[in-house]
């Protein structure tokens, strides 16, 4: 009824082919893009304080979502589970730190899409075990990958600069005449930025993973030897997954700190964080980009929500709350991993299915 | 199924939308309160959250507030995580906060720079970023009563005055984070300055609770004293492992993070001889702890332990809250309103006087040294003692040991300046 594709005739290849081929998934898509890009710099969300919803949910959302678009590509579509996401968006930070102190007058957007690049190196570097471990083993070289990192956070000062402090703190900078990091940013310009990321980024992993690229991913992840006996290289396949996954934590962890924190540790990466982001993948649907989407949602603002909640409704202590969201936030993922293995985005799916035969049953 | 997940939503986000928070009302004084009573580091920071607490709601059952106006305190949970951190930190500083403690160096660190742009003061006592001490270069920022540099450095004249530094080999064993990496800079300067030989033991945040092979080194270098920059379970970890070698206990220095009843408790009988920094009094013999157990702890408005009230922790949450209440009481004098603004708490913060004859007058006589709010100095004049572990309580050793303000000063200095050097837009002030 709602969602009917009946009468939606496709006349060409190129339209056959085209990212949302039902009509109503464009619209849905535009409306959603409308929100994010009209309604929320200026109003922020209902019922929540502006600066609020801006810093604490809408901008970490977005960047969490890169995050989680990045480590998919690894584990959704690739099948290389990988607990190293934390350290690889601490490259990123850490190299836009570097970047952006060296050259101190180049576009901030250059360097944080640069600094994926190293990001991006590392994790391919980290990569290599892949081709000859799978599984568990493989969970355990990228974890080393994560402690590697750590260390080299706090060891090597020459990637902070020799700061006393030990962390990185965020110069200001500016775009055209905006300032878009430091203290000073707009929350609205800070958020148009991360969000401008989130959608190049989208759209280029789309058409990745529904091209030649992801079809091999996928491929590998299916069956190896099955892939390999028909042409497709594990070597470059593997790697090139590792390094287009490491490039999207690596521009969000330097967009995490730049433009989200402000300043950072080597405790915003540790391997507590790396985890987080797993959660928001498995829990948004493993080898799904919208499931991306709503995972880093969903598992950011669970937590805010319910504490929110708590104190405004039944007027519980937020500490009582932070323990009860840790306590409810386990409780779901096991139920969702019995209940819906694909996740929030097989759900939407099912929805879909519903919408489109309502009012009928079958 | 899908039907009620869609009527329960709806009804969520309505009630939500319904109770945006009230407007603030006339006279109150509204404190955020950073707190982590949850996470790996809970056991220092439950004690501490409780004293801060308690001597304000204290003010409020005993004299109706500051100034006639109330105290309005709001817990965040932060679980000592930066990103929590900025989460409290939006959710509150709308409500009109005065001050922000922020119980972390990381959350501390990133703060910094959004105190002059959102015109809320960061008391960060006794932790964060040393050199945010100079107050000509972080207006909005304050370290009171003391910064590690100045803490390392009384330590250091402590062990001169019991048995002289020339000669001697101190070992430093710290957690290899920004925090513990803090003052290696001073002792790296001072060794040769002063003539001793240095030798370090990082422990990872990771090993915190496995340290034998610290400790075996400890043992080949065989060090006259030891000196502890830890937290959390790092401690009571050490103290055993130094135990285990037979490293005489008195001569093993903690840092006021490293030396709280929850970090010797565990350790009990093992430990005693233990030396440990303070700069807040122990113990319940003050009036103004005894009003606290009268007005807050037996009316059961604490969320503390009645036995833990008058601990190391608990107290120095304590001081925390004295600092902020003074400082909200000489802003008021110093604006003639009863409810401040962030603005008016700075000044605040750079005016007020906790002399002896003031700490009397709180029932605070002897809880530590004098402090005045300044603008140039805003790390204030050390006051740091000594206590050493008994087997079952801290006892204090000694009288607070002065800083040496003429090496610390010029670090500090160099590390403000190093801090703005890459931030030109950076917004100092002049002091007149």
């Amino acid at each position: 009824m709602f969602y009917r594709e009946a009468g939606q005739f496709k006349t060409s290849y190129k339209q056959y082919m085209q990212a949302f081929p039902i009509r109503e998934d464009r619209i849905g898509i535009a409306i959603w893009l409308a929100i994010a890009l009209f309604y929320v710099p200026f109003f922020g969300l209902p019922g929540l304080e502006y600066t609020f919803a801006m810093n604490a949910i809408m901008i970490p959302v977005v960047i969490f979502t890169i995050t989680a678009i990045g480590l998919n590509i690894l584990v959704g579509f690739t099948g290389q589970i990988s607990l190293g996401t934390g350290a690889f968006m601490g490259v990123g930070a850490y190299a836009c730190y570097k970047l952006t102190t060296y050259f101190p007058d180049v576009n901030i957007i250059i360097i944080i899409l640069a600094s994926g690049f190293v990001s991006a190196a590392v994790g391919a570097m980290f990569g290599l075990p892949s081709l000859r471990i799978k599984g568990f083993y493989l969970v355990v070289a990228t974890l080393a990958a994560q402690f590697f990192l750590e260390w080299c956070f706090i060891r090597v000062e020459w990637l902070y600069n020799y700061n006393p402090s030990g962390a990185i703190e965020v110069p200001q900078r500016e775009v055209f005449g905006l300032i878009v990091t430091g203290a000073a940013a707009e929350p609205a310009t800070r958020y148009l930025m991360v969000l401008g990321f989130l959608i190049l980024l989208t759209i280029i992993a789309g058409n990745l993973v529904r091209g030649r690229v992801g079809r091999g991913w996928m491929m590998i992840r299916d069956m190896d030897i099955a892939a390999e006996l028909i042409g497709v290289r594990p070597l470059r396949t593997k790697l090139s997954a590792f390094a287009v996954s490491s490039y999207y934590c690596g521009v969000s962890g330097a967009l995490m700190v730049f433009v989200w924190l402000g300043a950072a540790e080597v405790e915003s990466f540790d391997v507590n964080h790396s985890f987080l982001y797993l959660f928001m993948v498995i829990f948004g649907g493993l080898g799904s980009i919208t499931g991306s989407y709503m995972g880093a949602a969903f598992i950011w603002t669970f937590p805010i929500l319910m504490k929110e909640m708590g104190k405004r409704l039944f007027d519980i202590d937020p500490i009582i709350m932070e323990n009860v969201s840790l306590v409810a936030i386990g409780a779901l993922i096991v139920f969702i991993l019995i209940k819906e293995p694909h996740g929030l985005a097989r759900l939407w799916q099912l929805v879909k299915q519903k919408l489109r035969i309502w009012p009928f049953a079958h | 199924m899908l039907k009620k997940l869609i009527t329960g939503a709806l009804t969520a986000a309505v009630a939500i939308t319904a109770s945006i928070n009230a407007a603030q009302a006339e006279d109150e004084l509204f404190i955020p309160m950073l707190s982590y009573r949850t996470g790996p580091f809970a056991g220092g920071g439950i004690p501490f959250a409780n004293g801060f607490h308690d001597y304000l709601e204290m003010l409020n059952a005993r004299d109706g507030g500051i100034g006639g106006a109330k105290v309005v305190l709001e817990e965040c949970e932060t679980a000592y995580n930066a990103q929590k951190g900025v989460e409290c930190y939006e959710a509150t500083k709308g409500k009109g906060a005065l001050v922000y403690n922020p119980l972390s160096t990381g959350i501390t660190l990133q703060l910094i720079p959004k105190a002059p742009v959102d015109e809320i003061p960061v008391l960060s006592m006794g932790y964060g970023l040393s050199a945010a001490g100079v107050g000509e270069t972080f207006p909005w920022t304050f370290t009171y009563p003391t910064s590690y540099w100045s803490q390392m450095s009384s330590i250091l004249k402590y062990i001169d005055q019991n048995g002289g530094l020339k000669g001697k080999k101190i070992g430093f064993i710290y957690l290899d984070a920004g925090y513990g990496r803090e003052p290696i800079p001073l002792l790296e300067q001072l060794a040769p300055e002063m003539g001793f030989e240095l030798a370090m033991f990082p422990v990872a945040g990771k090993e915190m609770q496995a340290q034998s092979a610290q400790w075996l080194n400890v043992r080949k270098e065989r060090p006259d004293w030891m000196i502890m920059w830890g937290w959390g379970a790092m401690n009571a970890t050490a103290i055993k492992e130094a135990a285990k070698i037979r490293f005489p206990m008195d001569r093993f220095i903690g840092n006021w993070w490293s030396s709280a009843h929850a970090d010797l408790v565990p350790v009990g009988e093992t430990g005693k001889g233990y030396i440990g920094a303070n700069f807040s009094g122990i113990g319940t013999d003050f009036p103004a702890i005894q009003d606290i157990i009268k007005y807050v702890v037996e009316a059961g408005n604490s969320q503390a332990d009645p036995s833990t009230v008058g601990n190391v922790l608990y107290n120095r949450g304590v001081y925390n809250a004295v600092i902020v209440a003074e400082a909200i009481s000489a802003a008021q004098k110093m604006t003639g309103k009863k409810s401040i603004s962030g603005a008016d708490m700075r000044m605040g913060l750079e005016n007020f006087v906790l002399d002896q004859a003031r700490l009397g007058e709180l029932g605070l006589a002897g809880f530590t040294g004098d402090l005045k709010g300044d603008c140039v100095d805003h790390e204030g004049g050390g006051s740091v003692f000594f206590q050493q572990w008994n087997g079952s309580d801290f006892v204090k050793i000694s009288d607070p040991i002065a800083p040496m303000a003429d090496v610390v000063k010029p670090l500090l200095e160099e590390a403000a300046a190093a801090y703005k050097a890459d931030k030109p837009e950076w917004q100092g002030q002049t002091c007149g």
